[in-house]
């Protein structure tokens, strides 16, 4: 088994362990190239259907190509599709700065949606390789009723035993793709020929490298148009990939708190 | 630093090494002994940072007027940098000229001990950072011990801070020989000493002209060095059953193959039940067809005879079966705050089995000032131990060895915490372990039954709620007793009141409301008794399990009523509640009835009045006993 062959054997196991044991339970799908790769692993896991729903919690200001991606995949790939839908932008906290409040919007709108389907576990493809506090995540994350992500007091997790909910009202979020990097994704994209939006190949010198609200996700200086090019640009790369995210950079703790507050 | 660790211009070589699996590292040692330094220094003389994360720490570094701080490169969390502490483990991705490894960084506060096991449990390797003026500490002893129970063999301590001593060959290698003893107590041999000072990136990724002495590998050598993940496909085949799944006709049977190998056309022998079964077909979804699958791979068989495994079953070839006993040796460590005392009881996670275990006995709880074993009533919060566990039935297991994933047993508590890790050692010995002595009767089974003209059965009444199940049940009971036959029922209801009120509707609170009731049933049995157990137990797994606990005196009798009826009676208002969302895991409604295929008896109650269903049940039963 090569790199890639164990990255998804590991997937695959979490993702059956989910199934087993979280229901009801539903994997977000947010149609960039991380949440296509999960959905992909879903597949490979129950032997090419996805047993449970997707959900998209929609900011309604993705980028058209994105809701036109969604729309045919949907139907392509057989998909249980859950939407729903974010406040306001002037409901969230005050506080916090310009671009992070707006990502603030898709934490109310994901905790409703938990809510509304009472879910006991939610599939979201983050990477320990994208950010500091998601390096800090379990495979299984425990979220108290209020969706809080309790970084302090998180539960041993070892030689594969994840932690269940034991209270009223939480909920487990599972992370199949912790351990993958964004190089390892795109290798995966380019080996199992998974769609994707156009949108991370560049045109006129520009690409996303990560996609999130278009207002507040900027493209990156790249010639790379193909999946093979993507990959040799990331060999030399030493931009960071959310480098693009305008929320990364207002301020030193904006993604922390977000995280803790429920955020992906 | 060498052009081969750049990161640029790779050639054919290298990219296909960056295919290969990352080798896990972890990094342990005595708080303040430098490790979060180390690795920041470590990915920035290798040239493993990316260029926003040097910019972002020269800014949180002068934001708290430091010179450059290379833990905060880790220590990415706000209380983490204000206080100084690393406070979760992380791991972070690292390239070493064509070799990829995961560095993982472990806290050393005491109290984060589990945070250090989630992130050290899968390492090949360790690094166990040692001040080389302070010498080892508690944490490094603790460490130490952890990295033995967890399997690490292959450990390179670096004697940090060589600095403090003016890399002085005499003093550090004093350290390194009470390190070396320290280490022997525990069975380790360290593979190699570096005497380095992270802080100064002496000895780590470049030669030091500071210790002209040491001729050994720096660090960035001693890594390339560690073997990479040895392969498990040599050893005899075993799958733990994760799921089973039926999509099409078709049932696959699903699961992560620990090692070994299977191909199309072996027979496997399924769990304890010893049923056996060739496997038709090796599944895959959009992937090469292959006739075989080996070690690592999560794959799904189709087996047949089309057999129904439970999980937790495990697979395995008939002529290499793995160990089987109820009473097991185990180290332990002990994650729980408060003390581990003889009697207590959890769930044993091993892979995907889960099994109801009791601690007989500790053997010997490690003194971690001088890592000597002593006699002790109990195991102190994040203290290591030997125990022996009693089950109540049999366990399947392979003895844990350093380097496989074979017996790393996992202890759960009532709140499905996980309490603890006990690397299985083997079968204990009935006379080690002396808590538990359950006592055989000097009256038997013959005899009672000889005494009340009939013999003990528990008939098992599954079906959905308000199917009637307990209508007919009572009805039965009640017929039986006229004619002298001595019945008793256990309801789902009556259960909860008391046995089980501690439990709730979780799969595996129902898990276990299935276990308690199949034991008391069992013990109703042993008194002689026809015991008529009226439950919904849903999952087929479940069922096993009571047939399991009971053995041969036991029949499945489905009460068969449609969804629709029930719904219609529901009669305790469980339907209308579940529909509004009142109620969660309702069986039926949001949760899974999975009917029973063979029953020994299958009503089918529809339309049918309940007192001929239960003359139904008591004809059954008289032919039975």
């Amino acid at each position: 088994m090569d790199h890639l062959d164990q990255l998804e054997a590991q997937s695959v196991f979490i993702l059956r362990e989910a199934y087993r044991k979280l229901k009801p339970l539903a994997m977000l799908w947010s149609l960039g190239k991380d949440s296509n790769v999960m959905v992909w692993l879903a597949r490979k896991a129950f032997m090419g259907r996805v047993p449970f729903p997707v959900m998209h919690v929609d900011t309604e200001k993705k980028f058209p190509e994105m809701y036109a991606f969604r729309d045919e995949y949907t139907k392509k790939w057989n998909l249980d599709l859950l939407l729903g839908y974010c406040p306001p932008v002037e409901e969230m906290d005050p506080t916090l700065p310009p671009a992070a409040r707006s990502a603030a919007r898709k934490t109310a709108g994901l905790a409703s949606m938990i809510e509304t389907h009472k879910l006991q576990g939610v599939i979201a493809g983050i990477r320990r390789d994208e950010q500091g506090t998601r390096a800090k995540e379990r495979v299984f994350s425990p979220r108290g009723a209020s969706h809080k992500w309790d970084i302090r007091n998180q539960p041993p997790e070892f030689w594969d035993q994840y932690a269940t909910p034991h209270e009223e009202g939480m909920h487990i979020r599972v992370h199949p793709l912790l351990s993958w990097r964004e190089i390892d994704i795109w290798r995966y994209i380019e080996r199992e020929n998974i769609p994707l939006v156009d949108l991370y190949f560049a045109r006129d010198g520009k690409r996303y490298r990560s996609l999130g609200d278009s207002d507040i996700t900027s493209p990156v200086e790249s010639n790379a148009s193909t999946v093979a090019e993507v990959i040799a640009e990331l060999e030399t790369t030493k931009t960071s990939e959310r480098a693009g995210r305008a929320m990364d950079h207002e301020s030193e703790d904006a993604f922390e708190r977000l995280r803790v507050a429920g955020y992906l | 630093m060498s052009d081969t660790l750049s990161a640029a211009r790779l050639d054919p070589a290298d990219r296909e090494a960056l295919l290969d699996t990352a080798t896990p590292i972890v990094i342990v040692g005595h708080v303040d002994h430098g490790k979060s330094t180390l690795i920041g220094r470590l990915l920035y003389d290798t040239d493993n940072l990316q260029d926003g994360k040097v910019q972002q720490i020269i800014e949180s570094s002068k934001k708290r007027g430091l010179a450059v701080e290379w833990s905060f490169l880790l220590d990415s969390l706000q209380i983490e940098r204000d206080q100084g502490v690393t406070v979760d483990s992380t791991r972070i991705p690292f390239r070493l000229g064509n070799r990829q490894f995961v560095i993982v960084d472990a806290p050393g506060h005491r109290q984060f001990l589990r945070n250090m096991i989630t992130g050290a449990a899968d390492a090949e390797a360790a690094v166990l950072v040692v001040d080389a003026n302070e010498g080892a500490q508690e944490q490094t002893r603790r460490h130490a011990m952890l990295l033995r129970l967890i399997g690490i063999r292959h450990i390179i301590v670096l004697l940090n801070k060589a600095d403090l001593l003016g890399f002085d060959e005499q003093k550090i290698r004093a350290v390194e020989k009470s390190v070396t003893e320290l280490l022997a107590q525990l069975e380790l041999k360290p593979s190699l000493f570096v005497p380095a000072s992270a802080r100064d990136g002496d000895n780590i990724a470049s030669r030091s002209d500071k210790s002209p002495w040491y001729t050994g590998p720096i660090l960035t050598e001693a890594l390339a060095a560690v073997p990479s993940g040895n392969t498990r496909a040599a050893l005899p085949f075993r799958m733990p059953v994760q799921d089973v799944y039926r999509y099409d006709d078709v049932r696959y049977v699903a699961g992560r193959i620990e090692r070994g190998v299977i191909r199309e056309g072996d027979t496997v022998e399924i769990g304890t039940q010893g049923s056996k079964a060739r496997v038709a077909k090796v599944a895959r979804w959009n992937a090469a067809d292959s006739k075989e699958a080996v070690a690592g791979e999560s794959i799904a068989l189709v087996l047949e005879p089309d057999v129904i495994p439970a999980r937790g079953d495990m697979l395995f070839l008939p002529h290499q079966a793995p160990e089987k006993t109820a009473r097991i040796r185990a180290h332990l460590f002990w994650l729980r705050q408060e003390p581990l005392r003889v009697g207590e009881s959890f769930r044993l996670r091993l892979s995907t089995a889960e099994h109801q275990v009791t601690v007989a006995s500790i053997d010997s709880v490690l003194r971690l000032d001088d890592l000597t074993e002593q006699q002790a009533e109990e195991v102190g919060p994040e203290g290591f131990a030997h125990v022996t566990l009693v089950a109540g039935e049999a366990i399947q297991f392979d003895p844990f060895s350093p380097g496989t994933s074979d017996g790393r047993g996992v202890l759960v508590d009532r709140n499905q915490r996980i309490v603890g890790g006990a690397p299985l050692l083997g079968p204990a010995d009935l006379k080690n372990g002396h808590a538990i002595h359950p006592s055989a009767g000097e009256v038997d089974g013959a005899q009672r039954a000889r005494s009340k003209g009939h013999k003990a059965r528990v008939v098992w009444l599954t079906g959905l709620s308000g199917a009637g199940k307990s209508t007919i049940a009572r009805l039965a009971e009640k017929k039986l007793f006229a004619r002298g036959t001595d019945a008793f029922v256990l309801d789902g209801d009556t259960l909860r009141m008391g046995l089980c009120s501690d439990l709730g509707f979780t799969e595996a609170d129902r898990h276990e409301n299935v276990r308690r009731a199949a034991e008391v049933a069992k013990i109703l049995t042993q008194a002689g008794q026809v015991v008529i157990v009226a439950l919904i137990s849903p999952l087929v797994a479940d069922r096993a399990l009571a047939r399991k606990i009971v053995g041969e005196a036991f029949d499945e009798v489905f009460i068969d009523t449609s969804l629709a009826t029930c719904e219609q009676r529901d009669s305790k208002g469980l339907y209308k509640a579940a529909r509004d969302g009142k109620i969660e895991n309702f069986t039926g409604i949001s949760s899974p009835y999975e009917a029973p295929t063979k029953a020994d008896l299958h009503i089918k109650a529809d339309g049918v009045a309940a007192e001929e269903n239960a003359e139904a049940l008591v004809r059954h039963i008289l032919s039975v006993i």
